[in-house]
């Protein structure tokens, strides 16, 4: 018995020494935590991990779950900061317990990826073509509304499946915003929001699960950010703009999708620049935001957010074109900081 | 029995870790509850038979779900079963004892391969031969109802592949169990009447028949409460359809998928309203397979410590 | 029938043997230095590892282990001496129950109870989840090999003036301990390899972490996240951690063997 109760002792006190030291380790560093939108996660775990070799105590935690958990759990206060591609709507805004301030970080583009075996010429694509794909109403790829716009190209009788995101997702808000400019029946039946009721298609799990799918998958459809077809050598096509010009998604026209906007920025930056005007405007682009309460309660690790969004939004800026997006305009910067100076740091 | 003081203390100090016990089930099932009430007060018993998952318009019906859990794990049942027999009865009759050691080993191996791992095979091994599958197949076969859908691989046959790979060792365990709990004079009376050895074997299968379905009844248990090999490869989409090449979604696969996303308390409530009766099946049915196990094993002679996780272990 | 029995038993083995080896083929190559040693690296680029993983799994399971094994044992304890009373066998039915739960349901539960009141995901949370799935099988091993103690070495205790808590703690469950430590490192073999509990209390961590109060990363979510990306490396590292685990379980499972047949050879003796 005697025995038993030493060993007991013993085995309390070093459970107590690793609790203690476990929690001393962690006064040291400050981790930061964050969920949020997939599309930006390559440029994001980059900045985090440049700026932990700057400042290694400081560990900015982002987990990509998608738009709809950063919203989610930046409301329940699960973690620090959100990210999401989509701006909050203005119930989640109410629903959220203090006020949240958006800040731009990137500029993207979504693109239509697919996979037709044995074609690999470029495929063109119109607003209403990809609605209706999306709709379910143009079901092969053969269809005459596809192969109008694609003259000199053989597409195969092939089904045409779709993929979409089965997470809540910034992605997906951005093609579905672009879908119901473009469509008044997607309008209609579907809407515009982060998860939707998809009329087909399957679901693949983050931009990373659409992209396997498509990869995957003969006769597939989906779409994704640029960075990802990039990143995965999948096939895009050009998209028509409101100007009537194909444009192909890249740095450039994505930055020209964000010039009509700059000139009128809202104030609490919550804008779209889906189908921006301009014959060099890539259609489906879009800035992609954090999300902050302006007045945390946490107070060190608002100053060290705050910190850090000055040193992305300045130094950042420069990783940006080798991952696929297009940095911020700069007017666009200078506001931000401005609006950095409302968080409540002290 | 004296009780003392010291005794009273002791009683008092270990049970009440077993009150501890008994409350976190409570407690479970007391916050599944607390949290899916506005769920339930939104639809009714209405949520169980429609079929429209819609974020947007807070519409939520769970149909779905229920048909592709129920699917999955039939299906998988369908595969698992006569396998798992067939490996009960060999260890317990047919083995060479050489050969009995190393194979219940290996059995057991299966059971503790963790689930994601499972998934990790899944989705790069299994999921390309499944559309390899679907590509060869003929075209009169993929227009049958059951054979159709668009070549992805992730569907519920997939999933229940995996999921009859991971319930085969519960099921051969304690159907092993089972039969090795058939008192001997079954056996030898078969023998006295000039039976075979396999006759002789389907007498003592016959009379363990309540056991067995027990065992079953664990197997599938398991199978309905699956979650990560699942979600990996069933293709995560909310229908309920007849192929069992089309993607589809599980109960636990919609907890898994969405709940960190759930950006309305409808949305969330509805989660944990499926969770709940997620929660409430593998209740039911392991219970009833417990119930029929005990009953089937009650004269069971003592044998030699053998210190293992309980095969009866269904969570995962 | 003899052949169709013999048939089965291949068709269940070849899995087993395919999934081993094909988990050892894929991801001998990846366990190198930068695997136990490098935290992960932003997509696209090479060099990572999961060291902050293995630790995380290490520290979530030990945590779980802290909680669920004097939970288990005395829970086991009290069902076997408590002798039929009603708390005991509600205690029976409720380790029975819990044993059952789906692990998906377990994270619910976790998430509601650990994180939301405390607005933090955090490695204790994602402990405590795993500890509550350790507690029934902890129990149930504790009862059954303490049932199985001769019934003289009890009553022996017992009639020389013992109380029954000496009874207990001195005689009867030293001469089970052996059984219930094997037990219990099958027990923490099995939750090692568990993820969906993990997923929405433990949440993950890039970056190295020792702290309870912090998200951590554990090896199964890490090995969750990485296979439903589409980055090759991430995949390649994906393998890795599953053979880390598959050998966990491998491990405990061997020296679980080897500890059982040396009680059985004590038994017998």
């Amino acid at each position: 018995m005697r025995r038993l109760t030493m060993r007991g002792w013993q085995l309390a006190a070093a459970a107590a020494a690793v609790l203690g030291l476990t929690v001393g380790l962690a006064a040291q560093n400050l981790t930061i935590n964050g969920a949020g939108a997939t599309f930006p996660d390559p440029i994001y775990q980059k900045w985090f991990a440049e700026y932990n070799k700057i400042h290694p105590n400081i560990q900015i935690n982002y987990q990509a779950q998608g738009s709809g958990a950063g919203i989610r759990q930046l409301t329940a206060q699960t973690v620090f900061f959100g990210a999401s591609d989509g701006p909050m709507t203005p119930d989640q805004l109410l629903a959220a317990p203090g006020r949240v301030l958006h800040f731009p970080t990137v500029l993207g583009s979504v693109v239509p990826i697919y996979n037709i075996p044995n074609v690999t010429a470029e495929l063109k694509f119109t607003g209403p073509v990809l609605a209706d794909i999306f709709l379910g109403k143009i079901t092969r790829w053969n269809d005459p509304a596809i192969v109008r716009i694609n003259p000199g190209v053989t597409l195969p009788g092939m089904n045409i499946t779709v993929v979409h995101r089965s997470d809540g997702s910034g992605t997906s808000y951005i093609w579905t915003d672009y879908l119901q400019k473009v469509s008044p029946e997607w309008k209609q039946k579907v809407g515009n929001a982060t998860a939707v009721n998809w009329p087909v298609g399957l679901g693949g799990a983050q931009s990373d699960g659409v992209t396997a799918l498509v990869k995957q998958t003969p006769g597939t459809i989906g779409y994704v950010e640029l960075v990802y077809a990039l990143q995965n050598k999948l096939a895009y096509g050009p998209v028509q703009n409101s100007a009537g010009e194909f444009v192909k998604a890249s740095l450039a026209s994505t930055s020209a999708a964000a010039a009509a906007a700059v000139k009128q920025m809202p104030v609490d930056f919550r804008v779209s620049i889906v189908n921006a005007p301009g014959k060099d405007a890539y259609p489906v682009a879009s800035f992609t935001w954090m999300l902050f309460y302006e007045a945390p309660k946490d107070k060190p690790r608002a100053k060290a957010m705050v910190d850090f969004m000055m040193w992305a939004l300045n130094d950042g800026q420069k990783f940006t074109g080798d991952l696929g997006y297009a940095p911020l305009p700069k007017e666009v910067i200078a506001l931000e900081l401005e609006q950095l100076k409302k968080i409540k740091v002290q | 029995m004296i009780r003392r003081s010291g005794d009273r203390v002791f009683y008092t100090s270990t049970g009440a870790f077993a009150l501890v016990l008994v409350l976190i089930v409570g407690a479970i099932a007391v916050v599944l509850f607390r949290e899916s009430e506005l769920s339930i007060r939104a639809f009714g018993l209405r949520f169980w038979e429609t079929s429209t998952w819609d974020p947007v318009a807070g519409n939520f019906g769970a149909f779905p779900f229920i048909w592709g859990t129920l699917y999955s794990s039939f299906l998988a049942l369908l595969i698992a079963t006569p396998v798992a027999l067939g490996i009960a009865i060999f260890l317990s009759e047919l083995s060479p004892s050489w050969l009995r050691t190393p194979l219940t080993f290996l059995t057991e191996l299966l059971a503790a391969i963790p689930s994601i791992v499972y998934g990790l095979w899944g989705i790069f091994v299994l999921v390309p031969r499944i559309r390899d599958l679907q590509l060869a197949l003929p075209e009169w076969v993929t227009t049958m109802p059951f054979f159709s859908g668009p070549p992805v691989g992730v569907s519920l046959l997939t999933a229940a592949v995996v999921l009859a790979i991971m319930i085969i060792p519960f099921t051969s365990s304690v159907a092993r169990e089972v039969l090795r709990a058939v008192p001997l004079s079954q056996r030898e009376g078969a023998y006295a009447l000039g039976s075979t050895r396999w006759e002789a074997t389907k007498a003592a299968l016959f009379y363990a028949r309540t056991g067995i379905i027990g065992a079953i009844l664990l197997g599938l248990g398991r199978a309905i409460g699956e979650t990560m090999a699942v979600t990996m490869v069933i293709g995560n989409r909310p229908v309920a359809l007849w192929s069992v090449f089309e993607p589809h979604s599980t109960m636990a696969s919609v907890i898994a998928n969405e709940f960190t996303e759930a950006d309305s308390d409808l949305y969330l409530s509805s989660l944990v309203e499926v969770g709940l009766v997620l929660f409430t099946i593998t209740l039911v049915i392991n219970f009833a397979s417990r119930l029929l196990i005990w009953r089937m094993t009650r004269q069971r002679a003592p044998r030699v410590a053998r210190p293992r996780v309980p095969a009866e272990s269904a969570a995962v | 029938m003899t052949s169709l029995c013999v048939l089965s038993v291949l068709i269940a083995l070849v899995p087993v043997v395919l999934i081993f080896f094909f988990v050892v083929q894929q991801g001998i190559g990846s366990l190198d230095w930068n695997f136990f040693t490098k935290t992960p690296v932003p997509p696209g680029e090479t060099g990572g590892g999961m060291a902050n993983s293995i630790v995380g799994t290490l520290i979530v399971c030990g945590v779980a282990g802290l909680f669920g094994v004097p939970f288990g044992i005395l829970s086991g304890v009290y069902i076997v001496e408590s002798g039929g009373t009603r708390l005991g066998s509600a205690a029976r039915f409720a380790a029975d129950t819990l044993n059952g739960v789906p692990s998906i349901v377990i994270g619910l539960f976790a998430y509601v109870i650990f994180v939301l009141p405390v607005k933090h995901f955090s490695a204790l949370a994602g402990g405590f989840a795993l500890g509550i799935m350790m507690i029934p099988l902890v129990a149930r091993t504790t009862e059954e090999l303490l049932r199985l103690v001769p019934l003289s070495l009890r009553e022996g205790a017992l009639a020389l003036g013992a109380s029954r808590a000496r009874a207990v703690f001195s005689v009867v469950l030293p001469a089970a301990l052996p059984g219930i430590l094997t037990g219990v490192i099958l027990a923490l073999a099995r939750i090692s390899g568990e993820t969906a509990p993990l997923l929405f209390t433990a949440f993950n961590n890039r970056f190295r972490s020792t702290s309870l109060f912090e998200p951590i990363s554990t090896l199964t979510v890490q090995v969750y996240t990485y296979a439903k990306s589409p980055h090759e490396d991430w995949h390649r590292q994906a393998w890795a951690g599953a053979l880390v685990l598959v050998g966990i379980v491998f491990i405990c499972s061997v020296l679980a063997r080897i500890a059982t047949r040396r009680l059985e050879r004590m038994h017998r003796a």
